[in-house]
């Protein structure tokens, strides 16, 4: 990289005017306001949400209801989008489905994030030995296979008969439990790239706190990756847990979730593709919200693009 | 610069014990006792039971049967196995396999995922933009066993494009859809975090500023706005190779390879500390260089960040 | 990943196969083939094929393999004094010349002269008697041990720890003939003495039985020539074969498979030649039907899957008339129609059918869908107010009808039933070993040797390796078991089973389930192949189409 280039990266990143009023929060949300795109993927998140929340809204079947005679029918007016191996309503499980599936993506998604970023800018910021010991300290817990650490979680705590949520969040925790050390790992490289600028250099020569800095410099201006890659395993985490549920250890009844359905419908991937296409078109349909979501989320808070 | 690549290497030998200590006691924690499942569905004779527990240290206290391996270790034994092989043997034929299969899904997530991020990135908002969403989308929200699934009915049987499984040769066409299948979710990550930063930087002065001073668009593209977007691409692509070498479990069962990822996760189920510490092992010594590789190519990237 | 190989059950051996093939694209029942008809075998002997197959849990040693992956291999390169019609299972004598009782409790048996290991060295008396001793003697921890069990001194031989290296109930008479004497009366013993656990072994093996596992030698039809140690074996035609049921083809290479379903594709890309199950997802719709054509087969073989319950724990399943109402609260024959798509049975009995001794209707009613009834039996026992599960091993392929059996007794019971998956295999069989699973759980059963006895004895006698009911005991099923064993014939001992069977419809501690079918593909560079009773398809007979 040219002398010249580095000067201009810097000061491009600090080209906010001096002396505006408005916060950069409230600059925010003016921008977001105006995105078409946020809206429309705010309204997907909500209703999914809403369907996640209360689902008899949307259906009055019972998805435990199963018809063994009926099983894997084709959509037909009684049961919109068939039935699948065990004979129950398609529409009601994917309706059914969308809360341990959300619960899934969104909660391993805030701990992994949350855990990452922290360790990351920890270590990217102080450097010398705390980056040492967390780079280290992340090294060992990435090499751990997730199977292994899933696998041990799972036996460690064998459920049967447990409330929803516990299953819900064992399947979480056993995801979140090693899937830190990659977010970790991104939001260090994601920082150490912003250390060097002017802005950063200044408010330290000024005498600013480390935590000031921390919140006001490094964080909107290396957010970017993290939040891509944030948004997209929230989907990837959703159908891992499907591939979790492939493996024997993923969800387990009586909880109901797109990746179970996704599961069960495998066997049907040659004769009855219809139960494998309705949940994976709403995991798509998830993920595509969030990620339309992160996108403008990110523009609206990155100082850059403004 | 040197200083920092032995103060590294250094660092890697904590670790190394750290992580196989872990792993040897996690897999030390698993119910399920090791000879379970040897007899079919009944109960294996206590006699073989007696003797199995005893051939494997398993009715020492945990830090002894740690210290009994690393011991063996540090002589370059990985043990043999609960088939009879040496670990260490083993271990050489399938990461030959594994490496070149996670090789080609990192070139595959170059290739395409880079290219397609570009594209995505230099026409933000427009048709391109939007198909490298809407594809990056399908294979982001759906499981691995369902792509390769697919993949290999449609393209490998019905088709006859590739060969339904990897025989014991692997040759790279064997190894070219089921590294497609396994590069796929991570091609959707690198395609959306090049895209993410090309924006980013595109929108920068110092690129408004090259191109107002006559450099070609492609020319700004190409050397500064590029390069300064790669840093989290390579971070992401580094430790997604070791990701790909232990976690190609279900790509590496669908298409019948026998890799380290299955040698795991068999391990992991007839509970065979031996080979599951011996595979992970070297998974993290690997993992550890390729990290140190793109920790130093950071400094290349990026000139200002020092390793000093 | 689904592993179905090893959680089918124990020890499958297929029986090495007759001269004859069965010919002609019958799908639905092999076509009985007689012993010494040679009929029109269409297809020449030679050439090789390609057959799935998975790893074996432990070395290729005869007496130390009792489950099915290395059991298949073992069934290829051993002979035994007894060889199983391929067709039904009964006994023929291989290496044996006679085996005579007059008590049922010592058995003289009498070996052909000039029977030929794969090393050149003859089989003798001693080769018997030195492989079971070594089987039976505790500290070599064989896991077919349990196999030598009704011999003479084995309790002493097998302790743990013990220096007594030899049964007492085993003696070699001259070269050619030996003795067996039981500590009680075994009326089936030279039924089964064809089991791989009985083959002899070689004086090489006890030289050095380590290295032997990778480079087995057997008496049998085809030798080891090649172990990829998870990918392939490869076996060969022994030229020198000495017995009635040599095989036909060169070479038979077992290509190790993780996947079902990956080796079913390779069967429809042509790249394998005979797959011993077809997986789940061919079998919907008959989809294999239309992807294979004729080149499919189907029969009924010795396994028998059910519903345990440890009445000992699970205090609240204690009363045998809440089994029996949940018995018939399940739907079996529309749970095998829609997610068996009929490549099961269901079950009337705990004895599968293929076997000597089996009896129509043992379960009766107790095992016919009858929603109502079933809840007025419940009722009329109090009913049930707990949760009820059914675990399975999360790591087999369970979950459909497993989830669809809780469903029927839900409907049929309005009680709450959740198909409940455990981790994996190990650690579902060591719940089980230790008495902590609770409700109800699923098993299989493959037979090692086809007898009635075969399908009581272990899983239900007290102190059995397979009895996790509890363990499960009645004092006159035992009285009956020891009676059969010491019955003067055949028939007698069955009818004595017969009876034994019956007492477990009264307590139904296992609910019978299923007889499963086996379902088998080939592809088109053979001819048509059979299934053995065993449920293995019989790779001996195979022959390359012309």
């Amino acid at each position: 990289m040219t002398e010249q280039a580095i000067v201009e990266t810097a000061h491009s990143s600090d080209a906010n005017p001096v002396g505006e009023a408005r916060s950069l929060g409230a600059d925010a949300r003016r921008a977001l306001a105006r995105n078409p795109l946020f809206w429309i993927s705010a309204t997907m998140i909500f209703i999914f949400v809403l369907m996640a929340i209360w689902p008899s809204l949307f259906t009055n079947t019972d998805p435990t209801e199963a018809v063994l005679s009926q099983a894997r029918e084709r959509p037909n007016s009684e049961a919109w989008f068939g039935r699948d191996i065990q004979g129950y309503d398609i529409y009601a499980r994917v309706i059914y489905g969308a809360r341990a599936s959300i619960l899934v993506g969104v909660f391993t998604t805030l701990f992994t994030t949350t855990i990452g970023a922290a360790l990351g800018i920890t270590a990217a910021y102080f450097g010398g030995w705390t980056d040492s010991l967390i780079s280290r300290v992340t090294d060992i817990f990435f090499a751990i296979p997730l199977l292994l650490g899933a696998i041990l979680f799972m036996s460690a705590f064998p459920s049967s008969n447990d409330p929803y949520f516990v299953v819900v969040f064992k399947v979480v925790a056993a995801i979140s439990l090693l899937g830190w050390p990659a977010l970790t790992r991104l939001m260090r490289s994601s920082v150490m790239q912003v250390l060097p600028n002017d802005y950063v250099q200044a408010a330290r020569a000024l005498g600013a706190s480390p935590w000031r800095i921390i919140r006001s410099h490094v964080i909107p201006n290396s957010l970017g990756p993290i939040i891509v890659v944030a948004t997209i395993n929230l989907g990837a985490y959703i159908a891992l847990e499907a591939t979790l549920s492939f493996l024997g250890i993923g969800l387990q009844p009586p909880v109901i979730s797109w990746g179970v359905s996704i599961n069960d419908a495998i066997v049907g991937l040659r004769t009855t593709p219809h139960m494998l296409f309705f949940p994976s078109l709403f995991l798509s349909l998830t993920v595509l919200a969030f990620i339309m979501l992160g996108d403008a989320v990110r523009d609206a808070y990155d100082p850059k693009t403004r | 610069m040197g200083k920092y690549i032995v103060r590294r290497l250094l660092q890697m030998i904590p670790v190394i014990i750290g992580t196989t200590f872990i792993i040897y006691a996690m897999v030390f924690a698993l119910p399920g006792d090791p000879t379970a499942g040897k007899c079919g569905e009944r109960q294996c004779p206590e006699s073989f039971v007696a003797e199995y527990r005893e051939k494997y240290n398993l009715d020492d206290p945990l830090p002894i049967q740690y210290a009994k391996y690393m011991g063996q270790v540090v002589q370059g034994d990985f043990g043999t196995n609960q088939y009879g092989v040496e670990v260490r043997e083993d271990l050489a034929k399938r990461f030959a396999v594994t490496g070149r299969l996670a090789l080609m899904a990192i070139a595959v997530e170059i290739v395409i995922g880079i290219s397609a991020g570009i594209l995505a990135g230099i026409r933000k908002g427009r048709f391109v933009d939007n198909l490298v969403l809407v594809s990056t989308l399908v294979v982001i929200s759906i499981p691995i066993f369902v792509i390769g699934a697919v993949l290999q009915y449609f393209l490998g049987v019905r088709l006859g494009l590739f060969p339904v499984t990897v025989s014991s040769e692997a040759t790279t066409y064997e190894l070219l859809l089921p590294a497609i299948v396994l590069g796929s979710l991570s091609v959707a990550y690198v395609a959306r975090l090049t895209r993410t930063n090309l924006v980013e930087n595109l929108r920068a002065d110092y690129v408004r500023t090259a191109i107002s001073k006559g450099l070609s668009k492609r020319r700004a593209v190409g050397l500064h706005a590029l390069r300064n977007s790669m840093i989290p691409v390579i971070t992401f692509i580094g430790f997604d190779f070791g990701a790909l070498l232990g976690g190609a479990i279900v790509t590496e069962g669908i298409f019948n390879i026998q890799g380290v990822g299955g040698y795991i996760y068999r391990g992991i189920q007839v509970r065979d500390g031996v080979a599951v510490v011996g595979a992970v092992t070297a998974l993290v010594i690997i993992y550890l260089f390729v990290n140190l590789i793109v920790d130093l190519l950071y400094g290349v990237l990026d000139p200002r960040i020092s390793h000093d | 990943m689904r592993r179905t190989a090893r959680t089918v059950a124990i020890a499958g051996i297929s029986a090495v196969a007759l001269l004859a093939t069965a010919c002609g694209g019958d799908s639905d029942d092999t076509t009985a083939t007689d012993g010494n008809e040679t009929t029109a075998a269409e297809g020449a002997a030679g050439g090789e094929i390609v057959v799935d197959g998975c790893t074996p849990e432990n070395p290729l040693v005869a007496g130390n393999t009792s489950e099915t992956c290395g059991g298949d291999v073992l069934e290829m390169i051993t002979a035994r004094l007894v060889n199983y019609n391929a067709d039904d299972a009964s006994p023929e004598n291989d290496i044996a010349e006679s085996i005579e009782t007059e008590d049922n409790q010592t058995f003289t048996v009498k070996i052909k002269q000039g029977y030929m290991f794969q090393d050149g060295t003859e089989v003798k008396a001693q080769n018997f008697v030195d492989a079971w001793n070594y089987t039976a003697f505790g500290p070599n921890g064989q896991t077919g041990s349990y196999f030598m069990s009704p011999i003479e001194g084995f309790a002493e031989v097998n302790a743990e720890g013990s220096t007594v290296e030899e049964l007492s109930g085993l003696e070699v008479v001259d070269d050619y003939t030996f003795t067996i004497r039981t500590s009680e009366p075994v009326s089936n013993l030279p039924v089964r003495l064809g089991y791989t656990a009985f083959a002899p072994q070689p004086d090489a093996f006890f030289e050095d039985p380590e290295s032997f596992g990778k480079a087995p030698i057997g008496a049998g039809p085809y030798q080891v020539t090649e172990y990829n140690d998870g990918q392939s074996i490869v076996v060969e035609k022994f030229a020198d074969y000495s017995g009635d049921f040599g095989g036909q083809v060169d070479k038979i290479t077992f290509r190790i498979y993780q996947d079902q379903d990956a080796a079913y594709n390779d069967l429809l890309a042509g790249q394998i030649d005979v797959i011993r199950t077809i997986p789940q997802s061919a079998l919907i719709d008959d989809k294999y039907q239309s992807d294979l054509g004729d080149r499919n087969t189907q029969r009924e073989t010795g396994r028998f899957n059910y519903v345990g319950i440890n009445t000992v724990v699970s205090t609240d399943l204690a009363d045998p008339a809440i089994r029996k109402a949940i018995s018939m609260a399940i739907d079996r024959e529309t749970i095998n129609e829609q997610i068996f798509n009929n490549s099961y049975t269901p079950a009337t009995g705990w004895v599968s059918p293929v076997v000597d001794g089996y009896q129509e209707n043992a379960c009766g009613e107790f095992c016919t869908y009858d929603p109502e009834a079933a809840k007025a039996m419940l009722d009329e026992a109090g009913g049930y107010d707990g949760e009820l599960t059914l675990s399975y091993n999360g790591d087999g392929d369970h979950k459909a009808w497993t989830e669809a059996t809780c469903n029927s007794i839900s409907q049929a019971l309005d009680i709450s039933c959740t198909a409940t998956p455990v981790v994996d295999f190990a650690t579902f069989l060591t719940q089980l070993g230790n008495g902590e699973m609770t409700g109800m759980w699923r098993l299989g059963w493959v037979m090692d040797y086809p007898s009635i006895e075969n399908f009581l004895a272990p899983i239900y006698a007290e102190g059995a390796d397979s009895n996790y009911f509890g363990p499960y005991v009645n004092e006159e099923f035992e009285s009956l078991l020891t009676q059969a064993a010491a019955a003067p014939s055949l028939d007698e001992a069955n009818a004595l089973y017969q009876q034994a069977e019956l007492l477990l419809a009264e307590d139904m501690v296992a609910i019978p389930m299923y007889y499963p079918k086996t379902t088998i593909g080939w592809s088109e560079k053979v001819n048509p192949v059979t299934i053995t009773a065993f449920g293995r398809p019989d790779l001996a007979s195979v022959t390359l189409a012309q």
